[in-house]
C-alpha cells in the first residue's frame, strides 16, 4: 500500500510570516495539463498594503547593513536554494509541464543568477561611485544609495528563474522588496519564502504576494510609501495606467520587459533601483 | 552716511546690443512664432526689455524636425572629437562674452550682478567646458563600449538661473551626440536667445541647437511630441508629475529635476560665524529662488537664540535693492505670480503662529520686491515648513538629539538638498549617511560644478545633472534596443573614427600599422 502523500498549504509571505490573504480569497493553481495543484492565496489590497508596512519596516536594518554583510546574506540563499534543488525542480516539472532537465537548468540558473548578484553587494558603490574633482576646496564624494521600497511584478512566464531576476538585484543595494508573483506558476515562489525565512535575510525583507497581478498592482503603484516600481512582468497588464498612478507620486517606474532577455542580469538592474547621494565637505585652506 | 551706505555702483548696460524683437531659433536662423508675441520685462522695474516671440504646436513640430534632420544627417555622423571641439568653442565665446551675459541675466532675472557676473556665467562656460571633455570619452560614461545617443531631446528649464539651466541641459545632451530643442522660461528668455548668437557665432550645424520661446502650453506641446527621445525638465514639482504622466507607455528617457524643502542643520559644536554665512547663502542666495534653498533651518536648541540673534545683525546689513549694482546682495524676486506666492505663504505662516521677522530695509517703489524674512518658533506641520516657497524666506526649526534633527530633515516628500553644521567630522558623515537627499553640503551650502552629479530623491524628480551620471541621462546601452539601427552603427563608427588620426592618410597609416 502507497503511502498517502502530505499536500502543501501554500500561503502568503509578508514581515517574515505566512498569512492566509486576510480576504479569506484563494485561486486554483493548476498543471500544465490542467490538473489541479494547489489552493493559493489570492491577495488583497489589504495584504499589499500590509506588505508594504512590512517592506519599510525592515528597511532601515538592510539598508544600513554592510555590503559585506548583505552578500553574505544573500550568498546563503543560494546555498539553501542548492539544498532544495530538487525541490524545485519537481514543482516546476509539475507547474510547467517542462522536463526534469530543463526545470534542473532553471533552477542552476536562478541560484547561479543569485550568486552572482550576491558578489555585487558590496562592489557595486565602488563601480557607480565615484569621487568628483571640483573646483575648489571641497572634499566631494558621489555614491549610490538604496532607493527605498521596491514594488515588483514578477515575470509571469517563469516559476523560479523570472522572480529570482527580478527580486535578487533589487536587494543588493539595502532595498526591501514587495514582489507579486507570477499568476500561474506561483508555487515555486511561495516555496522560494520557505528558503528565504529559514536563511538569513530579516522578515519583511521579501514579501511574496500571490494572487492577480491586474487586480494587486494598481494599488502598490499608488501607494505613497511605495519609492520604485518595477513593471518587468507586467507586459499583459495596463502598464501605462500603472505608470500614470506612479506618477503621482514620482515613484521611479521601469517598463516591461520581453523575450528571453527579460531580467538578464545586469549592473543597471542593481543601479537602477539608486539614488546618487552627493556629499560635498570644505577642506580648511592650510 | 554710516558705514552701511555705499554710494550706487550700477553695472553698465551699454555693452548690451539687444534686438527690439527676438524670434524662435529654429535651424540656425531666427524665425517669426506663429502665436501671438508677449514681452519680458525687467522685474526689478517692470520696464519692457525685448517682445519675445510665442511657439505654436506648429513651430514646435519645425523645431523638433530640425533637430531631428541635424540628429540624422550630420551630428550623429561626427566624431565626438568635433563634437567637443564645438562645445569647447561655445565655451569660449561664453567667457568672451560673459560681461555682456551676466548683465542681461541680471536684467531680465532680477539676480544680483555679482552673482550672474561670479556665478551664474562661470559655471555655464564651466559646465560646456566639462562636456566638451566628455564628447570623445563615452565609452568611459559607465555604460560600456559605444554607448549610443538618444536621438533628439526636450528640454524645458525653470527662471531662476536662466543661462546656466540652459548649460547643464545642452552641454551634455550635445556632448553624448543629441541634438536639442529648448524652451526657455516665459519670464527669461533673453539670455537663452543671446546664446542663440552664440551657437551662430561657433558655426553649430544648423538645427543641433532650437531654442524656442513661449508659456507653458509650448512646453506641453514639446515634450508631448512623438519624435523627442528625451525628455529633461528643471521646475515645480506639480509639472514634473504632469510631465511624468503624459510621459507613461512611451520609450522617451526622462530627467526630472524638481522642487525641494531643504534642511540646513546646525549643531551647537559648529562655527557659528560660518553657519551664519551658509544659512544666509543658503536661503537668500538667487532671492531664496533655489531649489536646492536651505530653506528649513534646524537649529539645535542650546544654540538657537544665539543663532538666530546673530542671523538678525547679519540680515541688516544686507543691501536689497537693484540688481545691476555691484553692491547689491538680494535682488528683485522673479514675477509678480511669484511674489503674490511667496506674500501669501509668509501671510499663513505668520496666521499659523509663526514668529515673523525682517531687517528694516527700504524697497524701491516700482518692481517686484520682497525683504529678507525670518521665521521663528515655526511648527514641523506649518506650511511654511513643508512648502516650498521659493523666495527669500526662512523657516527656523529647533531639534536636541541629532535623532530628532535627521528624523525632522527627512520628514518631507522632498529630497534634493540639506547642509550639515559642525566641527565634528565623524558627526558630519553619520548624518550625511541618513538624510535622504541627493546633494548634502557639509559646513558649506548652495556649492555647483559641473563635475559634481545633481538631482534629488523622492519627489524632487529622477536622474542627475552634472558629472558622467549627468551624461549617463543622454546616453543609452550599445546593446539595448534601439528605435534606429542604422543612426546606432553610424554613431559607433564615428567613434571608433574619433579614436585615430582625423586626416584620412594618417588613418590609412594607423590601420597598416594595425596589421603588423
Amino acid at each position: 500500500m502507497s503511502r498517502l502523500a502530505v499536500l502543501k498549504t501554500y500561503k502568503l509571505y509578508i514581515g517574515g510570516k505566512f498569512p492566509r490573504s486576510e480576504s479569506g480569497r484563494v485561486y486554483e493553481v493548476l498543471s500544465a495539463s490542467g490538473d489541479f495543484l494547489a489552493n493559493a492565496a489570492k491577495a488583497s489590497r489589504k495584504d499589499a498594503r500590509d506588505a508594504v508596512v512590512a517592506a519599510r519596516s525592515a528597511l532601515s536594518g538592510w539598508s544600513k547593513a554592510t555590503g559585506y554583510n548583505r552578500g553574505q546574506v544573500l550568498y546563503r540563499i543560494a546555498e539553501l536554494l542548492e539544498g532544495r534543488r530538487a525541490q524545485f525542480i519537481d514543482e516546476i516539472v509539475s507547474a510547467e509541464g517542462v522536463s526534469a532537465a530543463a526545470a534542473a537548468a532553471q533552477v542552476d540558473e536562478a541560484i547561479d543568477r543569485w550568486i552572482w548578484y550576491a558578489g555585487w553587494a558590496d562592489k557595486y558603490v565602488q563601480v557607480a561611485g565615484n569621487a568628483n574633482a571640483v573646483s575648489g576646496p571641497f572634499f566631494n564624494l558621489s555614491v549610490p544609495e538604496p532607493t527605498g521600497v521596491v514594488a515588483v511584478i514578477a515575470p509571469q512566464d517563469s516559476s523560479l528563474v523570472g522572480l529570482v531576476s527580478a527580486v535578487a538585484p533589487a536587494l543588493v543595494a539595502g532595498n526591501t522588496v514587495v514582489v507579486v508573483a507570477s499568476e500561474r506558476l506561483p508555487l515555486s515562489a511561495i516555496s522560494l519564502s520557505e528558503v528565504l525565512v529559514t536563511s538569513d535575510v530579516p522578515g519583511g525583507v521579501v514579501n511574496i504576494l500571490t494572487g492577480s497581478p491586474a487586480e494587486i498592482a494598481p494599488w502598490l503603484a499608488s501607494h505613497a510609501d511605495v519609492n520604485a516600481l518595477d513593471l518587468v512582468g507586467a507586459g499583459s497588464l495596463d502598464w501605462v495606467s500603472l505608470q500614470i498612478a506612479a506618477a503621482e507620486t514620482l515613484m521611479r517606474v521601469f517598463a516591461p520587459e520581453n523575450g528571453a532577455d527579460a531580467a538578464a542580469p545586469s549592473l543597471a538592474r542593481v543601479t537602477q533601483f539608486t539614488e546618487t547621494k552627493t556629499v560635498w565637505h570644505t577642506k580648511s585652506l592650510l | 552716511m554710516s558705514f552701511l551706505e555705499y554710494a550706487p555702483a550700477p553695472e553698465s548696460t551699454a555693452l548690451l546690443n539687444l534686438q527690439s524683437e527676438y524670434g524662435l531659433f529654429i535651424d540656425g536662423e531666427f524665425t517669426a512664432g506663429s502665436d501671438p508675441t508677449f514681452a519680458t520685462i525687467s522685474p526689478a522695474t517692470e520696464k519692457h526689455i525685448a517682445t519675445i516671440a510665442s511657439a505654436s504646436a506648429g513651430d514646435v513640430d519645425a523645431a523638433v524636425k530640425a533637430a531631428r534632420a541635424a540628429y540624422d544627417t550630420t551630428w550623429s555622423r561626427l566624431s565626438g572629437r568635433d563634437r567637443g571641439k564645438y562645445l569647447f568653442r561655445i565655451a569660449r565665446l561664453v567667457q568672451e562674452r560673459a560681461r555682456e551675459l551676466a548683465v542681461a541675466e541680471s536684467l531680465d532675472n532680477g539676480k544680483p550682478i555679482k552673482e550672474s557676473r561670479d556665478v551664474d556665467i562661470p559655471l555655464v562656460a564651466a559646465w560646456f567646458f566639462y562636456y566638451a571633455g566628455w564628447a570623445d570619452k563615452l565609452d568611459h560614461a559607465g555604460l560600456g563600449a559605444n554607448p549610443r545617443a538618444l536621438g533628439v531631446a526636450a528640454q524645458v528649464i525653470p527662471w531662476n538661473f536662466p543661462l546656466l539651466m540652459l548649460a547643464w541641459k545642452i552641454a551634455p545632451a550635445l556632448a553624448a551626440g543629441n541634438t536639442v530643442v529648448l524652451k526657455p522660461a516665459e519670464t527669461t528668455p533673453l539670455t537663452a536667445l543671446l546664446f542663440a548668437e552664440i551657437v551662430q557665432q561657433a558655426g553649430l550645424p544648423a538645427g543641433v541647437v532650437n531654442i524656442i520661446t513661449g508659456a507653458g502650453e509650448t512646453g506641453r506641446a514639446l515634450v508631448n511630441h512623438p519624435d523627442v527621445n528625451k525628455v529633461a525638465f528643471t521646475g515645480s514639482t506639480s509639472v514634473g508629475r504632469e510631465i511624468a504622466r503624459s510621459l507613461a507607455g512611451t520609450s522617451k528617457k526622462l530627467t526630472l529635476e524638481l522642487g525641494g524643502k531643504g534642511a540646513n542643520i546646525v549643531f551647537d559644536d559648529a562655527p557659528i560665524d560660518q553657519a551664519v554665512e551658509g544659512i544666509v547663502r543658503g536661503i537668500f542666495f538667487n532671492q531664496g529662488h533655489v531649489c536646492c534653498a536651505g530653506s528649513r533651518l534646524l537649529v539645535q536648541e542650546n544654540i538657537h537664540d544665539e543663532v538666530v540673534e546673530r542671523l538678525k545683525v547679519r540680515l541688516g546689513t544686507l543691501r536689497v535693492g537693484d540688481p545691476l549694482d555691484k553692491n547689491t546682495d538680494v535682488g528683485a524676486i522673479n514675477s509678480a505670480e511669484q511674489l503674490q506666492r511667496i506674500r501669501q505663504l509668509s501671510d499663513i505662516g505668520e496666521a499659523e503662529g509663526g514668529e515673523r521677522w525682517s531687517p528694516a530695509c527700504e524697497l524701491p517703489s516700482e518692481g517686484f520686491w520682497f525683504a529678507p524674512t525670518i521665521f521663528t518658533n515655526v511648527a514641523t506641520s506649518s506650511r511654511i515648513a513643508r512648502d516650498e516657497i521659493f523666495g527669500p524666506v526662512l523657516s527656523i526649526l529647533s531639534f536636541r538629539t541629532p535623532a530628532e534633527a535627521i528624523a525632522k530633515a527627512n520628514n518631507t516628500p522632498y529630497g534634493l538638498s540639506a547642509g550639515i553644521w559642525s566641527d565634528k567630522g565623524s558627526k558630519i558623515l553619520a548624518v550625511a549617511d541618513k538624510l535622504r537627499a541627493g546633494v548634502i553640503w557639509a559646513n558649506t551650502f548652495n556649492q555647483f560644478d559641473p563635475a559634481s552629479p545633481f538631482g534629488g530623491y523622492k519627489e524632487s524628480g529622477y536622474g542627475r545633472e552634472g558629472g558622467k551620471q549627468g551624461l549617463a541621462a543622454y546616453l543609452a546601452p550599445a546593446s539595448s534596443a534601439s528605435a534606429s539601427v542604422a543612426s546606432a552603427s553610424v554613431a559607433s563608427a564615428s567613434v571608433t573614427s574619433a579614436s585615430v588620426p582625423a586626416s584620412s592618410s594618417r588613418s590609412v597609416r594607423a590601420s597598416k600599422g594595425g596589421k603588423k
